[in-house]
């Protein structure tokens, strides 16, 4: 397909836009330029700002500076429906469109043909039909649509954005819950209407899909633009190293060598472990003292992989032992009573209870543990508190301050502290430095270490390579919702990882999706 | 589409009831029966089939029992006390009621309430004003009353169809009509599939919530009307409960009662289900009129709980494969 050769007048541009929630910053002067006929990718891990950017161009949040042009004349919806009606649609992961009513009616809703007043069923139907008809599907559209796949229920979205005439066609995530096969037809409409000149924007976090689809690449990281690249001329290596932002300046850390490794003693070991179409078969052995990083993109089966050895998830195959004994874990009380603890990656959603304070907070998972008739006493609740504000330094040092109240890092350590109070022989810690200030982050990976020598055994997940570099003893590898690597001792560093990382994953692809 | 499956079970449960009443009673087997089960019931079908919509668009009317009440002892007023024509009283009134309707609409969409708290509060507003008017019954003697009372079509069998019969059959139609098949009525829909979404997909969600609940007051107050013509009264204390028994009716009619999906056809049949319980009753002399609201309870119970089978079925992943020919 061809790329628009005239740009001076791109089909949709952005310029310098920012946004802040609170203290946050989440967009920073950010540029796009979407040209009319192309497939253009918007990537970046986790807070990157992609969905940001997305809900700012089409409205849904005000924006704090920067403009929006289409074909160059200035734009500022202030709604979905204004962006609709400036030629942008939208078409998000869950689809919005209402699943009660028909697949005609939700394509034409509050457009349908009528004849003195009474809407013409026949007739509606047979436009639905022709609609439908040039996206390659041919369904009954008088069922509801609720009865369609996903995939079918995407195509009707974008129909429906295409007979109201949009130009811009933003795609989120529109291949997360599809088969191949729908992807396929998916990448076939996507490619009739670029050829129509339409311009699509694709986000992802399926790098093969991207690369099989996409004519550029534009990346956010941290809420700022690091660039946009020609997906021919931009090696994968390249494309993690600006998703991922590492500078391959080698980090290295006291890692315990490897006879050492082998000498201690086994934590936890799961052989052949995974559940389908949820993260491939993988083997994990986890030691006492010991830290094992778990390092991948966002998507490619790490918080899969922990929810799975933890039994917030169950395995649907494998075997999975603690110290040596077969164990069952089906759900999290199972984990829980096999001494392991698990801090989520959605601190404010899954983690702490913002309303508590510290001191509820932390003794949450015992309590837990203990049961319901043998409730703590105020006066070991309070011992329980104090011991670990004062361990993990907790600030301010106030056990009754309702943690809503305290910083990222502070809330991160109260919930760390809820799992070691449980005493627990393995803890899953998910982005434990996710959105928490640069001091914090060099504390937490302090205390990660701290706890490793004091022999528990660790598995982190992280986006932030150099520093499972510095904490790891081993550090698996995912890719597509499989195991790829295993990095010991001296193997270790980000060149590595992102190697392993980038490795044409042809062969490995789509087997977790499958 | 439209939930057909739970109307269907609605018209299978009333028609083997009435067959089992039949076998019982052979008499109720008559035009005659059904007439009076229509005529009884006329009002009750005409608010349940206001209530039906706003159903069916995610909401609640809990207002429309003191509607009628509020509209009858103000027609009884009007007409015998302050001297207005019939007809003129019937206008005042219904416009009446759909500004206050129209106003409960607005109140839950601007201020973005709950319908329940709100068409509550307007429970307690209709019913409070109309004894502000009068507390006792005020008989109605307006030649037209007689007349309207009087007519009727005679069906074979010698039943009659009453006028007020066929006012709610009319307007049972209308319903239908308007439910199905025109914009208004897929709107409907879609507010209850999802208001977010229905708004994203250019749906005017402030014009229609209003526009709902004032055809739920606007018909609340004719169903008031109708029940003025079936008393020959106006009273502060009538229709006490019916906003609960439209409810009924509605979702033993297969109406989801968290929108969506339903119809007025079902709600009708609803209707009938519960004048059937009431004439078997009737008939069998020996029970308390209270079975009529066991059995309803029971009928409400096991329609609740099939349309929760029946979600949860729908809820399980059907893959259906893209038929695609690109």
């Amino acid at each position: 397909m061809e790329i628009s050769s005239d740009p001076a007048s791109p089909l949709l541009e952005v310029r310098g836009i920012s946004k802040s929630f609170g203290a946050v910053r989440a967009l920073q002067e950010v540029d796009f330029t979407l040209r009319a006929g192309e497939i253009h990718a918007l990537l970046g891990e986790n807070g990157a700002g992609k969905s940001t950017l997305i809900k700012v161009v089409t409205g849904v949040f005000a924006r704090d500076a920067g403009i929006v042009r289409i074909s160059g004349e200035e734009v500022a919806p202030r709604s979905a429906k204004a962006a609709l009606g400036a030629g942008i649609a939208t078409v998000y992961q869950e689809v919005n469109l209402l699943p009660n009513l028909s697949v005609a009616q939700n394509l034409f809703l509050d457009r349908q043909p009528m004849r003195f007043g009474i809407v013409r069923e026949g007739e509606m139907r047979r436009r639905a039909k022709a609609l439908l008809a040039d996206f390659g599907l041919d369904i009954d559209v008088a069922a509801p649509l609720g009865n369609y796949s996903v995939a079918i229920q995407h195509v009707t979205a974008i129909a429906r954005a295409m007979d109201l005439s949009a130009r811009v066609l933003i795609l989120d995530e529109p291949t997360a819950s599809l088969d191949r096969h729908e992807v396929e037809i998916l990448f076939g409409i996507m490619r009739k209407l670029a050829g129509r000149g339409i311009g699509i924007v694709f986000v992802s976090h399926f790098l093969d899909q991207v690369y099989e689809i996409s004519d550029r690449i534009t990346v956010l990281r941290n809420g700022r633009l690091v660039g946009e690249r020609e997906t021919a001329s931009l090696p994968r290596l390249e494309l993690i190293r600006m998703m991922l932002g590492r500078e391959l300046a080698e980090t290295t850390s006291a890692r315990a060598s490897a006879t050492e490794h082998e000498a201690r003693e086994i934590c936890a070991s799961f052989e052949g472990y995974g559940k389908a179409g949820y993260v491939a078969p993988f083997n994990l052995e986890l030691r006492h003292g010991e830290v094992v990083g778990l390092a991948g993109l966002l998507g490619s089966g790490r918080t899969e992989t922990a929810r799975l050895v933890f039994g917030a998830e169950r395995a649907d195959r494998g075997q999975a032992k603690v110290g040596g004994a077969p164990v069952r874990l089906q759900t999290p009380r199972d984990g829980v009573r096999h001494g392991f603890g698990y801090c989520p990656e959605e601190r404010k959603t899954d983690g702490i209870v913002a309303e508590l304070s510290v001191r509820e907070n932390i003794v949450l998972a015992l309590q837990a543990k203990r049961g319901l008739h043998r409730p703590l006493s105020r006066r070991e609740q309070d011992e329980i508190a104090r011991r670990y504000v004062k361990m993990l330094d907790i600030r301010p040092p106030d056990p009754e301050r309702p943690v809503g109240l305290l910083s990222g890092g502070n809330q991160q350590k109260v919930l760390l502290a809820r799992w070691l109070a449980t005493s627990p022989r393995l803890l899953v810690l998910d982005e434990p430095t996710r959105g928490i200030d640069v001091g914090a982050h060099a504390e937490i990976i302090r205390l990660i270490r701290e706890l490793c020598d004091d022999g528990l055994s660790l598995l982190v997940i992280s986006s932030e390579l150099d520093e499972i570099v510095t904490y790891s003893d081993r550090v698996v590898v995912l890719r597509d919702r499989a195991h790829v690597e295993e990095l010991a001792g001296g193997a270790i560093d980000v060149g590595n990882i992102l190697a392993a990382i980038a490795a044409d994953g042809a062969a490995t692809a789509h087997e977790g999706r499958a | 589409m439209k939930g057909l499956p739970p109307v269907l079970i609605t018209a299978i449960v009333l028609v083997a009831g009435f067959a089992l009443c039949a076998v019982q009673f052979p008499n109720i087997a008559s035009t005659r029966v059904v007439g009076n089960l229509l005529t009884d019931n006329a009002f009750l079908g005409i608010v349940a089939a206001g209530m039906t919509f706003v159903i069916i668009s995610g909401g609640i009317d809990l207002s429309v029992g003191s509607v009628i009440g509020f509209t009858t002892v103000f027609v009884a007023l009007a007409i015998e006390r302050w001297g207005v024509p019939p007809l003129v009283a019937f206008v005042a009134i219904l416009a009446l009621s759909a500004a206050f309707g129209a106003a409960m609409g607005a109140v839950i969409h601007v201020f973005d309430l709950p319908p329940f708290i709100v068409t509550l509060a307007g429970m307690f507003l209709a019913r409070g004003a109309s004894f502000l008017l009068s507390t006792e019954s005020v008989p109605i003697t307006a030649p037209v009353y007689s007349t309207v009372s009087d007519f009727a079509l005679r069906m074979p069998g010698g039943g009659r169809l009453t006028s007020i019969a066929i006012i709610m059959l009319a307007i049972v139609i209308g319903g239908a009509l308007l439910l199905h098949l025109t914009r208004f009525g897929a709107n409907v829909y879609a507010l209850g599939g999802s208001r977010t979404t229905a708004s994203l997909m250019g749906v005017a969600v402030g014009k229609m919530t209003i526009k709902i609940y004032m055809l739920s007051s606007l018909l609340a107050g004719i169903a008031g009307i109708v029940f003025s013509f079936y008393t020959s009264a106006g009273y502060s204390l009538s229709a006490v409960g019916v906003e609960l028994d439209s409810i009924a009716a509605v979702v033993i009619g297969g109406t989801l009662l968290t929108g969506g999906q339903g119809s007025v056809i079902g709600t009708f049949l609803g209707v009938l289900i519960q004048g059937m319980i009431q004439t078997y009753i009737n008939f069998d002399g020996t029970l308390s009129s209270w079975w009529t609201k066991i059995a309803t309870g029971v009928l409400l119970f096991a329609f609740i709980a099939l349309q929760q089978g029946l979600v949860a079925l729908a809820r399980r992943p059907v893959r259906k494969s893209a038929g695609a020919t690109t």
